[in-house]
């Protein structure tokens, strides 16, 4: 027999760590898996053990994040890091991989928040080695205390771009230079959303906070950047661009790129779950009602899952999923859950109030949607936006006939960094709309398990006990 | 050991210093990096040569993503570097194209 599990929140991040701290609050038992080794998802990675310098460093926005850990570190939460997800089916059986073996449970709800991932930015040679995402040396500064030095340049769009050059330079480091490729005319394209930003005014101020920052240090912000090329053999050697109507060859050892981040949808596209297409941040998200709930019974999504809504909204909708998971349990009555849900849900409203300004101002420049015919798209198989647009010369209507005609989205990725981009290709070179092209089916299992970590697989078996260490670093 | 690491490491109490073994050379590491950080921060920008062109990679999303950090970790083929620890006297190596056939062998 599978065991039978209340409640499984997927993911250790913001949301699910609300999720899990308001569930097991109510009295469910529940259990939280994570892929990574510690709590925190990336945007409070290995916040457990941070000392006091690292958090001061990375600032209040990251420390926040140590609120969120009592939940596990008195035990409410059953929690299993390293956990390797690779399929969890409608009727919620969850499968993964821990310690080298495979388990399955049966959850009776399930709360999924996977979070987000960097969205792509291709332009010819961004595979180079010494091309990363800033969320990548983000994740190095937070986990390996590692920070960028010598010839460093960020390129792209976004306040974790503005975040990380504040962060590199407050850590001693330099910024050779800032590449952004926010198109002339966002700011004013931007104005009308302006109202609901206001609503969130410690966002703004942080925003130009830290422009101010860069422009005190002195570090070259170039503006209305574009045609981007990464030059190099081995590794990256410069990046060429144009700005202002002028050619730049800048000297790069470490390329970092960001254009905003995206919902990481590989389980609600892997369950067959309906996605819509969100025009203003150009991106799918799963079909979800106030609550979180998915169209299929007892599974929900919190977080940017769900939605790009940033850490602060993607606890509050963590906790709301918490509560309805409760409820639903018979832990909490519907009056207690609307009670405790109403002032997450005002503090929810104001913070996604600012979002619709943000998606606006940081667009991606068409260029990145629709990139060169030379530049690699699919990362994994190499397949080039060329190739693509030939394709649909000779018949190609969507993503999935793309894997028959060159194997896009086929190679070890899974279409995680080529989804976005083959549709938005497909769909200018058809003129078809983005949810008439669509996305690509994706298949279990979604990370890759072992003939071996299979044959070790005992279904009444659910593997050694999670737990918490805290290392006492501060 | 020469370091023209494009990252430099933030002064640090509390983390045990462990070595790995990268090839023929010996790297040192912190208990508690990934694999890929710890090798990004020794000065090695290369994880893998892809199995389709030869193209060189290194690690580009550091949280399990983009699968361009696949190396061969203690014998095993394919691993995300990202998302394994670093152990003391782990033996690590590029993953060159595709892996063998047979196990643990990625260089046919």
């Amino acid at each position: 027999m599978t065991k039978n599990v209340p409640l499984i929140v997927i993911g250790a991040g913001p949301a699910g760590l609300g999720a899990a701290a308001e569930a097991a609050g109510a009295g469910v038992e529940t259990l939280l898996l994570d892929e990574q080794p510690g709590p925190g998802g990336q945007i409070y990675r290995a916040i457990a053990r941070s000392d006091a310098a690292r958090r001061a460093l990375l600032g209040p926005d990251y420390a926040r994040g140590a609120a969120l850990l009592p939940a596990l570190e008195s035990g409410a939460v059953d929690y299993r890091p390293g956990a390797n997800i690779w399929q969890i089916t409608p009727e919620r059986e969850v499968y993964f991989t821990r310690d080298g073996k495979a388990q399955v449970l049966q959850a009776a709800r399930i709360v999924l928040a996977t979070g987000a991932m960097e969205r792509p930015m291709p332009f010819p040679g961004w595979t180079l080695p010494g091309v990363m995402t800033a969320g990548a040396a983000q994740i190095m500064l937070k986990s390996a205390g590692t920070v960028p030095q010598g010839e460093v340049v960020l390129a792209g769009s976004g306040p974790l771009l503005l975040l990380l050059a504040s962060q590199v330079l407050d850590a001693g480091g330099r910024v050779a230079a800032l590449v952004d490729t926010t198109p002339r005319g966002s700011l004013m394209a931007a104005l009308p959303h302006l109202p609901g930003m206001l609503r969130a005014p410690s966002t703004l101020k942080k925003g130009l906070a830290l422009l101010a920052r860069l422009r005190r240090a002195g570090v070259p912000h170039y503006k209305g950047a574009g045609d981007l090329r990464a030059r190099g053999t081995e590794k990256i050697e410069a990046l060429r661009f144009t700005a202002g109507g002028r050619e730049y060859d800048l000297p790069c050892a470490l390329l970092l790129l960001h254009l905003g981040v995206v919902p990481n949808l590989q389980i609600t596209r892997a369950l067959g779950l309906a996605h819509d297409w969100d025009p203003l941040p150009r991106c799918w998200r799963p079909r979800l009602d106030s609550w979180g709930n998915t169209e299929h019974e007892g599974i929900a999504v919190a977080g940017d899952g769900g939605g790009i809504v940033g850490a602060e909204a993607s606890e509050h909708q963590g906790r709301l999923a918490g509560l309805q998971a409760a409820c639903q349990l018979g832990k909490l009555n519907p009056a207690d859950r609307d009670a405790k849900a109403a002032g997450i849900r005002r503090a929810l409203a104001a913070q996604r109030a600012a979002r619709p300004f943000l998606d606006r101002l940081y667009r991606p420049a068409e260029a990145f949607l629709d990139p060169p015919d030379n530049t690699l798209v699919c990362r994994c198989e190499e397949v080039t936006a060329g190739q693509i647009r030939d394709f649909v010369r000779l018949g190609c209507l969507g993503p999935n006939q793309t894997k028959a005609f060159g194997r896009a989205g086929m190679g070890p990725c899974q279409g995680r960094f080529c989804g976005l981009t083959v549709s938005e290709v497909i769909a200018r070179a058809r003129g078809a709309g983005m949810e008439e092209v669509g996305h690509y089916r994706i298949r279990p299992p979604i990370k890759p398990v072992t003939l071996a970590e299979l044959a070790a697989m005992d279904p009444d078996d659910t593997g050694p006990e999670g737990g918490f260490d805290r290392d006492d670093a501060a | 050991m020469p370091n023209d690491s494009p990252f430099r490491r933030l002064p640090e109490a509390g983390r045990r210093a462990v070595t790995i073994a990268f090839e023929d050379r010996t790297l040192p590491a912190l208990e508690g990096d990934s694999v890929a950080a710890a090798i990004l921060a020794a000065g090695i920008a290369t994880t893998r040569h892809t199995p389709v062109s030869g193209a060189p990679r290194g690690p580009f999303c550091m949280m399990g993503v983009c699968f361009d950090c696949l190396m061969e970790i203690d014998g095993e083929p394919n691993r995300q570097a990202c998302m394994v620890e670093v152990r003391e006297g782990m033996r690590v190596r590029p993953m060159m194209g595709a892996r063998g056939l047979s196990e643990g062998s990625a260089d046919d």
